[in-house]
């Protein structure tokens, strides 16, 4: 009983205008505040539905703060009054609290705690007090200016399906703009008739909502399509709509799959690309890789610290800056590599894999040292966060978007670079034979040092896309090392085309079968899969003669 | 020259070495009341991959020793820490509690966060009668006569969070996506979980369980598996993911359009010294169950925060003055307390009579006030469910009425199985 009345009163309030809500008397809410105060349970809910009512922002922050605990109750001059509690502080052993009044917030001074009485909202009274704030808040968010909020706002009302919420729908249908916060509403509406209309109102619904390709409405549709009470023509509406809804969550699903493997094909190939290089055409093979990722990680956590506190306006362009940093970093830490170590080991791939793992342990230790060995928080960037809506339920993540892009303008670069540029032909030409390319007055050990910079560089932007992916921290590149190695030993090595075929081919294959075996079979398939591949083609898929197949 | 020969000097510097360690093992600390000092034992990971989580309880151990010695100590004696670094492994932290109970012997050992290197000392502590206070909430299923375990069992995270989330309160959720890291927590957790969801009569094709490998950063499939699950908007997702793939996840379910208000997720391994190094900003409104946090409004939680606060500026540890504390932390400091309670209340350090004075001894916490329960080596708790906020603290939305008492072998998975040290021998059969 209490509970309908309770839902009479909420509904009574929200069919009533947003603005201008009946004010009511101010003696009723004087006993409401003393209901609130005194013990009876009941009585202080009925109190919370009176002062929720009113609809008065005012009244709902009072409410706000009794469900926080910050209201208490004070006797003066044999008058209860109850106040809102704001900063605590302590003088001496004494508590001292600031206090504000009920509903307007006039402060009243600072007084000591003790003086006080909490009036603790238990959980019936929280219970009480959430629809007005539910209410509330989902009103607000229907006006934000962030269509997002607006979104997920209707989303949340065609999820609750409550008729009394049905005129707030149409309001905000009728001023909105943005083509899906209008999907989601009308989505939103069609459900509340579906729900609450009658046997025309509901049938029409369900075409609408079919319509509309709304996945939410698929279990309220089946119940309709299964009810032996509805008419014929509302459970062939239901049964239509579900129909073409499902039809529709087919495409949706296996483009979204696509995406996906193509995303984390893009992924894997950003981060072979540098490695291919190294390993492919100078026959290096550089355990040190993934640190020159997790430099580039690293530097776009730097170049996001200086953003924040020298720029904090332009926040936002902090990692089109970071993307050419990091890249540079690594090179030149690259370039330290080569020219201090690695050149002293060429033609011995064993010993250089030694001294790069050892390099590997020195760049993580000092990352280390430096940085501490938690992970380290790097934002995105406003226009790197949500996704675009695409289609009705397929919504591509912008840092996922970007991700391919740069992947697919990394390998385009590279291409130009090796096939196209003079630099390109310089090292091929060292990759194909050295003794002969230095005889022809080719700088061979420049050509070496800049083909390793170029490998190490692409690392570090590989690191840098990667903190809007996953976790930055010392630890980073030894969770893609293995990843990376797999790729370009499956593509064959030194053959660029082989890396980004066996990019797409194990991303796409293990998004594909993720959906039916999980993620962690998909993981062991994808290692046999491999494994199986190489017992084939020992190769890879691009058997080719890079300088240390020659020896 | 000749005649100093290469085994003579092995054997010069193997004697030079021993009495090093002896000496370096044994400093006769003698304090003013002329007693010596009583060791503890400190066993957490200082290095390896746990030492992102395990270095906050040393630190937080050795702050309470000062607290304490600070005031005298315990019994007229000072407490002497003993830290070892079992360096993640957990063969070696077999090998480390051996050596604090047989070398150094210590009259108690503070230390373990997973499960595995629990398991992995707790023969060792056994078989030579020693004493462990774990501070971790953990799956249960054990009843040892020799460990405390101050951390929450599965009645007390788990399963009032699940209630919570089927609550009109929490948002009626009636879908549940049981989503995990691939070990033995998230396992045995989710087991429980869905036992607990089937009695409550949730139906079978309304539950989804998964799992992920470690450090998995791909939750593309995963999250869009979820959206169509959570399609409706009566389905929650309890995660018992662990540490690192949190911020992938997080960030992908934001990214492809999931809000808190739709779909919320319910976390049973975030808390605030994880978030510390995430960017909190897609996990905000996303809810977590714990039996502490470092915004609980009590006085003595104040104190305690600014005093761990202060305690890692002044031993310039890093992060200083900005680290934060949370459950673990708080578990691990009232463990100290604790023991030193159950020692003044035994007079001696025995760990026989130790153990029996723990029984039923309480405890202001910074939490709240807390009490060792009567019989099962557990810990009554207070319950409370957490919303994220921006800055990475949580406001707590939710709390339990009272003290929740610990259940090592929950009702719903194992309801015949008991643990009682005082009326029966650990874990017993209960009588139908």
């Amino acid at each position: 009983m209490r509970a309908c009345a309770l839902a009479a009163l909420l509904a009574a309030w929200l069919t009533a205008p947003a603005v201008g809500h009946a004010a009511a008397p101010a003696a009723d809410i004087a006993a409401a505040l003393a209901d609130l105060a005194g013990a009876d349970a009941e009585r202080r809910e009925a109190a919370v539905a009176v002062v929720g009512t009113t609809g008065d922002p005012r009244w709902l922050a009072f409410l706000g703060a009794l469900r926080d605990g910050r209201v208490y109750a004070r006797t003066r001059a044999r008058q209860l009054e109850i106040v809102v509690g704001g900063a605590r502080s302590s003088r001496g052993d004494r508590d001292l609290i600031e206090i504000t009044t009920a509903y307007d917030g006039a402060p009243l001074g600072t007084v000591a705690v003790a003086d006080l009485v909490e009036i603790a909202a238990d959980r019936r009274l929280r219970i009480a007090i959430k629809p007005f704030l539910d209410a509330d808040e989902t009103r607000g968010q229907l006006a934000d200016p962030d269509a997002n909020v607006r979104r997920g706002a209707a989303v949340k009302l065609g999820n609750q399906a409550s008729l009394a919420a049905a005129p707030t729908v149409e309001m905000a249908l009728a001023t909105e703009a943005d083509p899906w916060v209008r999907h989601a509403l009308a989505e939103a509406l069609a459900l509340i008739r579906l729900t609450h209309g009658d046997a025309a109102g509901r049938a029409a619904a369900a075409t609408t909502l079919g319509g509309l390709r709304s996945l939410s409405a698929v279990p309220a549709l089946e119940r309709l399509q299964a009810d032996a009470a509805a008419s014929a023509a509302e459970r062939e509406a239901a049964a239509a709509a579900v129909k073409t809804i499902e039809r529709w969550m087919l495409l949706i699903t296996t483009l979204e799959t696509a995406f996906q493997g193509a995303s984390l094909a893009s992924i894997l190939l950003l981060m072979a690309l540098g490695l291919a290089i190294v390993f492919g055409l100078m026959g290096v093979i550089n355990m040190a890789h993934g640190e020159l990722m997790a430099l580039g990680a690293y530097t776009t956590f730097v170049v996001q610290n200086w953003f924040r506190a020298a720029w904090p306006q332009a926040f936002d362009a902090y990692f089109l800056a970071a993307l050419p940093l990091s890249f540079l970093v690594a090179a030149a830490a690259g370039v330290a590599l080569e020219r201090g170590v690695i050149r002293l080991l060429y033609g011995r791939p064993l010993e250089t894999l030694l001294l790069t793992w050892g390099a590997s342990l020195v760049i993580q230790q000092a990352l280390r040292l430096w940085f501490g060995a938690a992970n380290v928080d790097v934002s995105a960037p406003r226009w790197l966060s949500g996704g675009v809506p695409v289609m009705v339920g397929l919504t591509l993540p912008y840092n996922r978007v970007f991700i391919i892009g740069l992947a697919a303008a990394s390998v385009a670069a590279m291409y130009w670079l090796l096939f196209r540029s003079a630099a390109g032909l310089r090292i091929r030409a060292v990759t194909q034979n050295r003794a002969m390319s230095a005889c022809l007055g080719v700088r061979a050990s420049l050509v070496d040092t800049t083909t390793f910079a170029l490998g190490a560089g692409l690392a570090g932007l590989a690191g840098c896309a990667l903190t809007q992916i996953g976790n930055v921290g010392p630890s980073l590149g030894q969770n893609y090392i293995v990843d990376s190695f797999m790729v370009v030993v499956t593509g064959g090595v030194g053959k660029l085309a082989g890396t980004i075929l066996a990019a797409a081919g194990i991303g796409g294959l293990s998004k594909g079968i993720e959906p039916a075996l999980g993620a962690v079979f998909a993981k062991v398939a994808i290692l046999i899969a491999v494994i199986l591949f190489l017992q084939r083609r020992p190769a890879g898929l691009f058997a080719t003669r890079g300088r240390n197949a020659e020896a | 020259m000749g005649a100093y020969s290469r085994r003579d000097f092995l054997k010069g510097s193997l004697a030079a070495g021993a009495g090093l360690a002896a000496f370096g093992r044994v400093p006769r600390v003698i304090t003013a009341q002329g007693k010596e000092p009583i060791k503890i034992g400190v066993l957490h990971s200082l290095s390896g991959t746990m030492a992102i989580s395990e270095v906050s309880l040393r630190d937080v151990v050795l702050m309470a020793v000062e607290e304490i010695n600070a005031k005298g100590g315990v019994l007229g004696r000072k407490l002497q820490p003993v830290v070892v670094d079992p360096a993640s492994n957990w063969d070696l932290f077999a090998e480390k509690a051996k050596q604090l109970l047989l070398q150094d012997k210590v009259a108690v050992t503070f230390g373990c966060w997973t499960s595995v290197s629990r398991k992995s000392v707790l023969p060792v502590f056994e078989n030579n009668n020693g004493l462990l206070f774990y501070p971790v909430q953990y799956e249960g299923e054990e009843c040892s006569k020799n460990v405390f375990y101050t951390g929450a069992t599965p009645n007390q995270q788990l399963i009032p969070a699940a209630e919570y989330m089927m609550s009109r309160e929490g948002g009626s959720y009636k879908k549940f996506y049981l989503l995990g890291t691939d070990y033995v927590f998230p396992r045995t957790a989710n087991k429980i979980l869905r036992a607990f969801l089937l009695a409550k009569g949730v139906p079978r094709d309304s539950i989804e369980e998964e799992y992920t490998p470690f450090n998995h950063q791909d939750y593309q499939t995963i999250v869009g598996k979820i959206k169509r699950f959570a399609s409706g908007g009566t389905a929650t997702v309890l995660s018992t993911i662990n540490g690192d793939s949190n911020v992938p996840f997080y960030k992908e379910f934001a990214n492809q359009g999931l809000r808190s208000e739709n779909a919320p997720i319910m976390a049973f391994s975030v808390a605030e010294d994880e978030l510390r190094g995430m960017d909190t900003s897609a996990l905000v409104g996303h809810l977590a169950a714990w039996n502490y946090y470092q915004s609980v409004d009590t006085p003595q939680n104040t104190t305690f925060v600014n005093a761990f606060k202060a305690y890692c500026a002044k031993q310039r540890l890093p992060g200083g003055a900005s680290r934060v504390t949370d459950d673990p932390i708080e578990a691990a400091y009232f463990g100290v307390h604790v023991w030193k309670q159950a020692v003044e209340k035994a007079k001696t350090t025995d760990v026989d009579a130790v153990r029996k004075a723990v029984y039923g001894q309480e405890f202001l916490a910074p939490g709240g006030k807390i009490k060792m329960d009567e019989a099962n080596h557990h810990t009554y708790k207070p319950v409370l469910i957490g919303e994220i906020l921006k800055d990475g603290q949580f406001k707590v939305v939710s709390r339990s009425r009272g003290l929740v008492k610990a259940e090592p072998w929950s009702v719903y998975t194992s309801p015949d199985k008991g643990c009682d040290w005082v009326k029966h021998k650990g874990t017993y059969q209960k009588k139908a």
